[in-house]
């Protein structure tokens, strides 16, 4: 699927122009937690997420995520969709809510790119 | 152009987006008004023939507008001089030979229905009219090849030429060791700036040659370190990358207040994040632990009130390196 296919598939909005429309996404990640993100995903995914400031999309640059959807109509600052803009990575905003869209694009074909951690890691009580 | 049937419908399969090259997508996405040879010599339906000959002859053309009152009225070419030629008949006026029926584009119609037109109506040129209505610039065939390979140079050159550079870098250089130093300031609390050092040292990277895997994991450490220093310090910090062919040595420092407990920062999920942080999709306790996983060796040195130092090693594995060319052609070179 690439980022044009993607954008029908769940009613998006593009903020950037900039944005190659023809890039392939090969599955999804979606994290609230740039943390999170920066640990599990794999390369060439979409990263589903609620936050919409400008980290957003250095943690999509640095993980080399493929198309960025914000859920729920959020509408994202000035400055995430200049960066976006900046770094030509696809900045889309979605009416529905992560649940909805993860669900959408795995029926789609998607699979999940989140790399499975190991718990032990994890010291949360 | 065998994929006519391309984006007619709204969505592309896998297996046709595959075939799609840059210079179809381009014929979509470029304009006639980007590629057209504006303002075009014209002449009037009374110019005698003979002009237009020393026209085209002049301006190498092959074909020229005819106007009149501003209108369009119709197109002389190289086929109708041909035929007054023929006849002797230089002083006739253009009017008496030029084509009437005139196909014509629009400046904003995608360079894509030039063609269509092209190859459907066998005319050698097309009168291109703007959004009053008025002729603005003609196209040919030879306008769109050169729209089109323009596009693509400047599509691919700059980074082209800057990678080519750059990954030449150590080659040329004499001496035991040669390193490249990239240092980078980093203000406390700027949140806006945040990450653009390891963006810069992420480029910088692939522009030297390292492979996508090795520029992800530097970019990823860095990333979360570069979110520390303006999280946690005081003063902001700077880091220190140092490259080398086989080796990317990170160095991390600031002026304090430095850490606690410096085990327990090591412990995934502990923070000392604030709320406005978390907010950010920061100060989850996973930084040092997701550095770690990214790096080869890492050294955290932190005295209470006075700062902090994290040592990162990132060792390229055999086959590769960054700012030279592989081994093999080097052996030929010599």
């Amino acid at each position: 699927m690439n980022v044009k296919e993607l954008i029908s598939l769940i009613d998006g909005h593009l903020y950037n122009d900039s944005a190659d429309l023809t890039r392939e996404v090969l599955g999804g990640c979606g994290a609230d937690l740039m943390s999170d993100v920066l640990t599990s995903i794999q390369p060439e995914a979409v990263l589903l997420t609620g936050l919409c400031n400008p980290q957003v999309v250095r943690t999509s640059v640095m993980a080399d995520v493929a198309a960025i959807i914000l859920v729920r109509g959020k509408t994202p600052p000035h400055e995430t969709i200049k960066l976006a803009e900046q770094e030509r990575i696809a900045l889309i905003s979605s009416p529905f809510g992560m649940f909805e869209l993860c669900g959408r694009l795995y029926a789609a074909g998607l699979q999940s790119l989140e790399r499975p951690v190991d718990g032990s890691d994890c010291n949360c009580e | 152009m065998s994929s006519n049937s391309l984006f007619r419908g709204k969505n592309v399969s896998d297996v046709e987006a595959e075939d799609i090259t840059r210079v179809e997508e381009l014929a979509y996405e470029l304009k006639v008004g980007e590629v057209m040879t504006p303002d075009p010599a014209t002449v009037a339906p009374e110019t005698p023939m003979s002009e237009v000959l020393e026209l085209f002859r002049q301006k190498r053309i092959s074909g020229a507008p005819v106007v009149e009152n501003n209108e369009l009225v119709g197109l002389v070419s190289i086929e109708d001089l041909l035929r007054c030629l023929q006849k002797s008949d230089l002083d006739a006026e253009t009017g008496s030979y030029m084509s009437r029926k005139v196909l014509t584009i629009r400046e904003t119609d995608p360079v894509i229905e030039g063609l269509k037109q092209f190859v459907s109506s066998h005319f050698g040129r097309l009168p291109v009219i703007n959004s009053s209505g008025k002729l603005c610039g003609m196209l040919t065939k030879g306008d769109i090849t050169r729209g089109i390979l323009k596009a693509m140079q400047r599509d691919y050159q700059e980074e082209e030429v800057r990678r080519y550079r750059a990954s030449h870098l150590f080659e040329d250089i004499e001496s035991d060791r040669s390193s490249l130093i990239l240092r980078y300031n980093i203000s406390q609390g700027d949140f806006t700036h945040g990450g653009a050092a390891s963006s810069a040292i992420k480029r910088a990277l692939l522009r030297l040659g390292a492979n996508p895997q090795i520029a992800r994991r530097v970019g990823i450490a860095v990333y979360e370190a570069e979110m520390n220093l303006i999280i946690h310090t005081n003063n902001g910090g700077i880091i220190r990358v140092e490259i080398e062919p086989k080796q990317i040595s990170i160095n991390i420092s600031d002026d304090g207040p430095g850490i606690q407990d410096v085990n327990m920062a090591l412990r995934p999920g502990f923070s000392t994040a604030t709320e406005k942080v978390r907010e950010l999709g920061f100060g989850a306790g996973m930084g040092l632990v997701n550095i770690q996983r990214c790096v080869d060796s890492m050294r955290l040195e932190s005295v209470y009130s006075r700062g902090t130092n994290l040592r990162l090693k990132i060792f390229l594995p055999n086959e590769e390196s960054v700012g030279e060319r592989t081994k093999e052609t080097q052996e030929e070179k010599r």
